[in-house]
């Protein structure tokens, strides 16, 4: 089966991308110039640009938009203001995740979700299986590019050839029609770095014009980077991944995201089964910790206690910036306080490490 | 890409560094390469026997776990401690950091190496 290509191909081929299969598409890992490490330092000190054109899009329009939105998500929009971003789980009436996603929010009739590469079918289908009737949905998938700028220059380069004031744009909020380069895009102050930045939607025919536009700005201080610094930045940051933290058995309660789950909405997919969960206390959830042995710990690893599994890492790797090897854990709820000694079982052999609170990237300013 | 004169090398891009009868291993710069930035490695314990393609040890950089093997049979006598504290010097330097050094038991093995002309070749159709 050949690779999908985002209309940012020619762009990696010219910056030297190392292109990887991800998900079925054509993406860089990193760049040869650079690589992972390099990338994940230029994204914390100064900024770079990702193409993650190969998320999905999708369209929702109608009177019962919003009434629509509601129910699908855990999270509550009924306060969200136009041109407002929200984040939320998509949960299963089990509790599991479908998937986790942005909601941008045009106006009440007028809903726009971006929502993981990997789960953009799956996602459409559940949300048409639930549609009301006055709703229409569309996969407008393959009509966005998107790019992301991040960094603490992310502002300043952006700025300079943006006709929006991009003070006015707060963090999780959004501006549809701004001239970036003269090019059309919608603008959201977002990210998943933990880096201030921003994500930019346009057209397809329109987003090589635009990265090049954008570098150019930039004038060698904001470089290109790959997928893998992606994954680094946002596990530095402690944000969860579908497939990871989230997934079909794992809860957004459990995933410890219980700020996104609001069971005093009148109703929602999922919501008794939360609430129940909510009420005892899920039986296991996600922690942070921290190798005291020598070792990494990667995701899948088996967690043990006096030598019994107790859970499995979640996330795990090295954090360039904090210089530490740091992991995220699914383990049972009692082993679920800070400064838990545990086992992760690495190569057969068991390795000490320790639970702990804070470990995680958090910027200063 | 560099590959040094009067080396051995494997096909799963280690290097072997004679002196008298003894092994010296590494990766090569193909190998760090394809790795990427190297952030640990697990090292063999010395006085430990190994045969030719055993697994000696492990090679960890950001995005994989890869397994270094022995491209000869022998005992382990010395290891590079550094690497524990700075495993990127593999990435700046990879044919001056050997990973562990054998006294070789059967040094004939080194005929089933190839040399850095054959090793070259090999990389480039690896590559296409």
């Amino acid at each position: 089966m050949s690779l999908k290509r985002t209309p940012l191909y020619p762009m990696h081929q010219k910056h030297g991308g190392n292109m990887i299969d991800f998900g079925g598409w054509e993406l860089p890992v990193e760049y040869k110039a650079t690589g992972i490490i390099a990338e994940h330092h230029q994204v914390r000190q100064k900024a770079g640009l990702f193409d993650v054109s190969h998320m999905g899009e999708v369209d929702i329009r109608g009177e019962k938009a919003e009434e629509f939105v509601q129910e699908l998500i855990t999270n509550d929009i009924s306060a969200l203001k136009e041109n407002q971003v929200c984040y939320s789980p998509m949960c299963y009436p089990d509790g599991g995740c479908v998937d986790d996603l942005l909601i941008y929010k045009y106006d009440r009739n007028h809903y726009f979700l971006v929502i993981n590469a990997a789960n953009t079918d799956k996602d459409f289908a559940w949300m048409q299986e639930h549609k009301l009737p006055g709703v229409t949905l569309e996969n407008v998938s393959e009509t966005y590019a998107e790019l992301a700028l991040q960094g603490p220059l992310a502002e300043e380069v952006l700025q300079s050839i943006c006709d929006t004031d991009l003070k006015e744009i707060n963090y999780y909020w959004f501006r549809p029609a701004v001239k970036v380069a003269g090019i059309e895009c919608i603008v959201s102050r977002t990210g998943y770095t933990g880096e201030d930045g921003f994500e930019l939607y346009t057209s397809p025919d329109k987003a090589c014009e635009l990265w090049e536009a954008i570098l150019e700005a930039g004038k060698g201080e904001v470089l290109p980077i790959g997928l893998g610094a992606r994954d680094t930045l946002r596990f530095e940051a402690k944000m969860p991944l579908y497939g990871h933290e989230l997934s079909r058995e794992i809860t957004p309660l459990e995933a410890r995201l219980d700020r996104f789950v609001k069971l005093d909405k009148p109703s929602f997919i999922g919501k008794e089964a939360l609430a129940k969960q909510k009420e005892k206390g899920p039986d296991r959830l996600l922690v942070e910790l921290e190798m005291t042995g020598r070792g990494i710990p990667r995701a899948g690893y088996e967690i043990q206690k006096n030598g019994q599994k107790i859970g499995w890492v979640t996330s795990g790797g090295y954090a360039p910036t904090l210089g530490k090897n740091l992991g995220l854990a699914l383990v049972e709820k009692e082993y679920a306080v800070p400064g838990e000694e545990i086992d992760i079982i690495i190569r057969n052999k068991p390795v000490k490490a320790r639970t702990g609170e804070g470990l995680f990237y958090k910027r200063t300013k | 890409m560099e590959i040094k004169e009067n080396y051995y090398y494997s096909e799963d891009h280690e290097w072997v560094r004679v002196e008298g009868d003894l092994a010296y291993i590494g990766i090569t710069d193909y190998a760090q390469h394809h790795l990427g930035d190297i952030v640990f490695v697990e090292l063999p314990e010395i006085d430990s026997e190994f045969a030719a393609g055993d697994t000696i040890g492990v090679i960890e950089s950001v995005k994989a776990v890869a397994d270094m093997h022995t491209p000869v049979s022998g005992t382990i006598t010395g290891v590079n401690e550094a690497l524990e504290d700075e495993p990127e010097t593999l990435n700046k330097d990879p044919y001056g950091q050997h990973i562990a050094v054998l006294k070789m038991s059967n040094p004939d093995e080194l005929n089933n190496l190839m040399n850095a002309e054959q090793y070259a070749e090999f990389c480039e159709k690896a590559e296409e």
